[in-house]
């Protein structure tokens, strides 16, 4: 043990893992109709169907279990002409959560 | 369905309309799934776009023989009408345990058009297991305006089809359709082959139309997915309203009054 490594503080490494759910409309609290995961901890891997239930059945459900929300779509106003167009899901909600995958001096 | 034909009744057919698929189980013989096998494993020689049916394929081909199975001719003829042409094919592999999952997306590119669609038809030679990563698709998702994988993102639908399927099973998917094929978590080498037909026809009454007023057509066609948001929900049945009227050619046809009420304004008429 040399006398740096004494005095030198621990660092955190801290890696983000995001949740995004979509939700039966523009309310946080109502019901999470699709859903999927990124995790910068690569200790896991989630992709395309690999699950048939969500995680939450709210967005609301989510914060409670510590999720911190980032972004939340925009209510876009439809586009004179094309009120009646269906395309992306709209009520879109980004969430994260930081965790710490070890301590670097 | 027309017993002689095999053609889809209209009850079916409202099916195909809402969901963007049909799906019809085991209806490939065995011994012709068995050949299968080494058949895709060789690789199927491929077709100029836009070849008529009836020149793409040789006659004593497999890809033949498929498409005489009668369930499948009698589905391609009420979907698309005599003699569509094959855009292309495709045998697709998915090796054990490798690779990934397919974002989620819809085929070629974004196509809205209101009164015509192409199909696929994917032939499915195997018993396919939740393991082996059978292709993921989305009911009701064909008439979303979307271009290709810009779907990406959604990994998970509530109500989403992961498909796991006796062998010989054949499933034709409206263009527009969201899919992707599953990562495979077998040992198991996964088999799916695929062919795009285009209509040559007005795609109008080509099934057996003889139920048109069962009272399931109008129930099919309402039908509500559980990934669905309340309020584009009920767009989707606007725009199937709009469908099933090009297709049926019954200008007047409704569903709860959506297009009606939106359509209603008596200019001509004063009070």
């Amino acid at each position: 043990m040399t006398a740096d490594s004494l005095t030198t503080p621990l660092t955190p490494v801290l890696r983000q893992q995001v949740l995004v759910l979509y939700l039966l409309n523009s309310a946080l609290d109502s019901y999470v109709v699709g859903w999927s995961q990124y995790d910068g901890t690569g200790r896991t891997s989630p992709t395309t169907g690999d699950s048939a239930e969500p995680p939450y059945e709210t967005g609301l459900d989510a914060l409670k279990d510590g999720w911190r929300l980032i972004q939340a779509a925009q209510l876009v106003p439809p586009h004179p002409g094309h009120e009646y167009d269906v395309s992306f899901l709209k009520h879109e909600f980004f969430f994260e959560k930081i965790l710490q995958v070890r301590t670097d001096r | 369905m027309d017993n002689e034909r095999n053609l889809l009744d209209s009850v079916r057919m409202a099916r195909f309309v809402a969901h963007g698929s049909l799906r019809l189980d085991a209806v490939v013989p065995a011994d012709m799934n068995d050949e299968a096998l080494s058949v895709l494993a060789d690789g199927v020689p491929p077709v100029r776009y836009g070849t008529p049916l009836s020149k793409a394929y040789a006659p004593d081909s497999f890809t033949a023989r498929l498409l005489a199975v009668p369930q499948v001719t009698g589905a391609l003829h009420s979907l698309v009408g005599p003699e569509p042409l094959v855009d292309h094919h495709a045998v697709h592999v998915r090796e054990p345990h490798g690779g990934d999952a397919q974002a989620l997306h819809a085929d070629a590119i974004i196509d809205v058009r209101p009164d015509a669609f192409d199909v696929q038809l994917m032939y499915y030679p195997q018993t396919v297991t939740l393991e082996m990563g059978g292709t993921l698709s989305v009911p009701g998702s064909h008439l979303r305006r979307i271009n290709e994988s810009d779907t990406g993102r959604y990994q998970n639908l509530r109500g989403q089809d992961r498909l796991v399927c006796p062998a010989g099973t054949v499933v034709f998917v409206h263009h527009g359709i969201w899919h992707g094929g599953r990562r495979n978590d077998s040992d198991t080498t996964r088999y799916m082959f695929k062919i795009r037909f285009n209509p040559t026809v007005r795609q109008q009454r080509l099934w057996d139309t003889s139920d048109l007023h069962d009272p399931r057509v109008r129930s099919e066609l309402d039908v509500v997915f559980p990934w669905y948001e309340q309020a584009t929900g009920r767009l989707e049945r606007y725009n199937r309203t709009l469908l099933w009227r090009a297709l049926t050619g019954d200008p007047d046809f409704d569903l709860d009054h959506w297009v009606t009420r939106v359509s209603n304004r008596p200019q001509e008429a004063t009070a």
